[in-house]
């Protein structure tokens, strides 16, 4: 618990940061247009559409879908717009939180009695001062209710940023949700929803101030407001930024095979800092453009997802197709793989094989119409998928998408019979479950490797050590340590372990 | 200062609000524009002030066009009551009197205060809020408010079309006390005939967009202004005779 709230204070910061960002960019869009929207009834349906539109889009997809639209941006322009972090997920939480603020500006001010448009007309107001003071006024207490709401959405899909690559109070939800560390979980779940709560107190202190005419306390509360983004601000502008950003996609191997690299790069003199829970296509992206300086990709899905084969050369060939590529195309260096393959891997309960007699694939095939599939979330849209289902004509009676963890889960409690597990899983060990072989060769290889951003050799010869030394047992090993349910270590800790066990400096 | 309209046409849609009318408002007078819904008596009143503009043809006020200039300028030289009030509803009573002030960057001083002894309001009721007041109170405010800036013209849209009987008549001689008392030029539009008789120099009276009889409430009550005009007079002439019978 105390390593979860350690973390807290610097990602609340950020957290605050961006969501104050989104607010005034989403404020400074929406009220202008809610001004014209409300003059023009042709301009409020097209935009209260596309606010609609918008919100109907999960935040998590939306963060995701500015990543490619800002990377194509990017190239049109010749580069430089970064297209993960803080320019993504601010740009996705404006647009989310236009809809609260321009429906009630609209409602707000196409409320107003026709009379008093009509007296402040004839009174000799220009169309500035009525709508400085008349329009403004009278519409500010139902405005706000909306920049209330958007305040609080807002501050809630802030934590998906994590996602692209902008630390927030999500980090700790979703590095929780991977290694079933609830701590972690109910610490980023309980500041975001804090945070979102005093929010939303002082904007309606705000609100009452306008309500009740009392502009001292209005502007107390907005003062509080500025006062707290201020602060949040303040850490970015004292302290050096971080050197290395060492990232992860989003489960617990990932997470500490981060922490190892960040081990070596600190005890090597680096600063390092830490990316977690970033998507396949995001994390490859994010290290061709300098955003991640180092990661752990594995060979079967950059040579799908990236170099977009379906060839199945041998390992040794595959690697080195892959850095001639990574090379050639992204100036990425290969440093080598690490020496495990964490594959895809049919697994069953090992009870299951015993009575059904099941060994491989083709055992598999023959009972697969009566059993139920549980994958990952992405494995059935993946070739890897297509691939061993063509290849052994596999139908089930079911299949079913989880977050990793909840997938040995779905297993144990047989709300389904075969998961698509992960061959470096300790679970598959203490979970006692049977891998199926692949006597055709269906399933590429997944060896990890260890990927280099541009113009950082440097960080390659680091980390050489690190390249064969890191064997599937322990690999297994310290994974067990992050995803098992009793002793259950951070992932730091569990980086920690496998250093020592691979031959590494002592902690 | 002379009011002269001159071929003003207007149309809403299909419908013809203002046929050409041609009238001059002589300077000083206080003139009612009278006719049943529909006749175009409003669209007229508000063409002197802009908040509607003529399709075709002119408004002149003392000789200069008004649709010269920005529309704000204009405005705040005129004085413009109407039914519905309009009172700021976020401001008090007093703010709502000196608005046409601030809007003109000049300090109030004394004049909300002159302006509620004026209108007949006690000057306590400054702080209070518009909703805090009685109907005939605050039309009352809705006049100061008019002649805060002191303008030369006054123009009245059914004024006191939604007060009692009673609220009505005191505020209709207190206006045209005000009017006598400040040197105002009044136009004002009202559908009730008896009330311009009472009140007005001059009745112009309107039908399907046309000023079809003018004259004075004794022209218009020996029966010289026309035949929509007399039969307008008609009404209250045989309310009141009715009236009169009932008496003991």
């Amino acid at each position: 618990m105390a390593a979860a709230l350690g973390r807290v204070p610097e990602l609340l910061a950020s957290h605050v940061q961006l969501a104050a960002a989104a607010l005034v960019l989403g404020l400074a869009v929406s009220l202008p247009l809610a001004v014209w929207a409300a003059r023009r009834p042709a301009v409020a349906r097209v935009a209260l559409g596309f606010a609609s539109l918008v919100q109907t889009i999960p935040a998590l997809a939306l963060l995701a879908l500015f990543f490619p639209l800002l990377l194509a941006l990017s190239s049109l322009t010749g580069g430089g717009i970064p297209a993960l972090g803080f320019l993504p997920s601010l740009l996705a939480l404006a647009l989310y939180a236009l809809l609260p603020i321009l429906r009630t500006g609209v409602a707000g001010l196409t409320g107003i009695d026709p009379a008093v448009r009509e007296a402040a007309d004839a009174v000799g107001m220009t169309a500035m001062q009525k709508l400085r003071l008349v329009e403004a006024p009278l519409a500010a207490p139902v405005v706000m209710a909306g920049i209330r709401t958007a305040a609080v959405w807002t501050i809630g899909a802030a934590t998906l940023s994590t996602t692209v690559g902008w630390p927030s109070l999500g980090d700790l939800i979703f590095a929780g949700l991977q290694t079933q560390d609830w701590a972690r979980v109910t610490a980023g779940c309980i500041a975001a929803a804090g945070l979102a709560l005093l929010v939303d107190a002082l904007l309606g202190l705000v609100e009452r101030g306008i309500r009740a005419g009392r502009p001292a306390v209005a502007l107390a509360g907005l003062a509080l407001l500025v006062a707290g983004s201020l602060a949040a601000c303040l850490p970015r502008l004292a302290a050096p930024p971080p050197t290395i950003t060492v990232g992860a996609k989003n489960f617990s191997e990932q997470f500490v095979l981060a922490r190892l690299i960040g081990r070596r790069l600190e005890a090597a003199g680096w600063r390092v800092r830490y990316r977690d829970g970033l998507g396949s296509a995001v994390i490859f992206q994010a290290l061709a453009s300098g955003a991640v300086d180092v990661y752990v990709d594995y060979a079967g899905t950059l040579w799908a997802n990236e170099l977009r084969r379906t060839d199945r050369p041998t390992a040794p060939a595959m690697v080195e197709e892959i850095a001639r590529w990574a090379a050639a195309n992204h100036g990425i260096t290969v440093a080598g793989p690490l020496g495990f393959e964490n594959a895809y891997a049919l697994a069953v309960r090992e009870a299951d094989a015993r009575r059904l007699g099941l060994a491989t694939l083709a055992d598999l095939a023959r009972v697969a119409p009566g059993l139920a599939l549980g994958s990952d979330l992405e494995f059935l849209s993946r070739p890897e998928w297509r691939a061993v289902r063509d290849a052994y004509g596999l139908r089930f009676r079911a299949q079913r998408s989880y977050a990793p963890t909840f997938m040995y889960r779905a297993l144990a409690s047989h709300d389904v019979d075969v998961i698509a597990a992960f061959s470096s899983d300790g679970r598959i060990a203490a979970q006692r479950l049977t891998v199926l072989a692949d006597p055709k060769g269906a399933l590429p290889r997944y060896d990890a490797l260890l990927l280099v951003a541009p113009g950082r050799q440097a960080l390659a010869e680091a980390l050489a050590p690190l390249i064969g030394a890191v064997p599937v047992a322990a690999m297994r090993a310290a994974n067990l340590r992050v995803d098992r349910d009793i002793d259950k270590k951070s992932p730091m800790e569990a980086a920690a372990w496998l250093d020592v066990t691979i031959g590494g400096p002592k902690p | 200062m002379e009011i002269s309209f001159d071929r003003v046409t207007k149309r809403f849609g299909p419908v013809l609000a203002l046929d050409e009318v041609s009238a001059v408002i002589a300077p000083g007078s206080f003139t009612a524009l009278v006719g049943a819904s529909g006749s175009g008596k409003s669209t007229l009143l508000k063409s002197v002030n802009r908040l509607v503009a003529p399709d075709a043809g002119r408004v002149l006020i003392g000789g200069r066009d008004v649709m010269a200039g920005p529309p704000h300028r204009l405005r705040r030289r005129i004085g413009y009551v109407f039914q519905n009030v309009g009172l700021f509803p976020h401001m008090t009573v007093a703010a709502n009197i000196a608005i046409g002030l601030r809007l003109a960057g000049r300090d109030p001083g004394g004049r909300v205060a002159e302006l509620l002894a004026l209108t007949g309001l006690d000057p306590a009721l400054g702080a209070r809020m518009p909703d805090q007041l009685s109907g005939g109170q605050r039309q009352r405010v809705g006049v100061a408010r008019a002649l805060a800036c002191a303008p030369g013209l006054l123009l009245m849209d059914e004024p006191f079309g939604a007060l009692d009987p009673v609220t009505r008549d005191a505020l209709g001689r207190a206006t045209r006390s005000l009017h006598d008392r400040l040197g105002l030029t009044t136009l004002m539009v009202t559908h009730d005939m008896a009330e311009a008789l009472l009140l007005a120099d001059r009745v112009l009276v309107m039908a399907g967009g046309r000023i079809v009889g003018a004259g004075t409430p004794a022209e218009l009550l020996a029966g010289a202004a026309g035949p929509e005009a007399s039969a307008l007079v008609a009404v209250p002439r045989a309310q009141a005779a009715r009236l009169r019978d009932l008496e003991p």
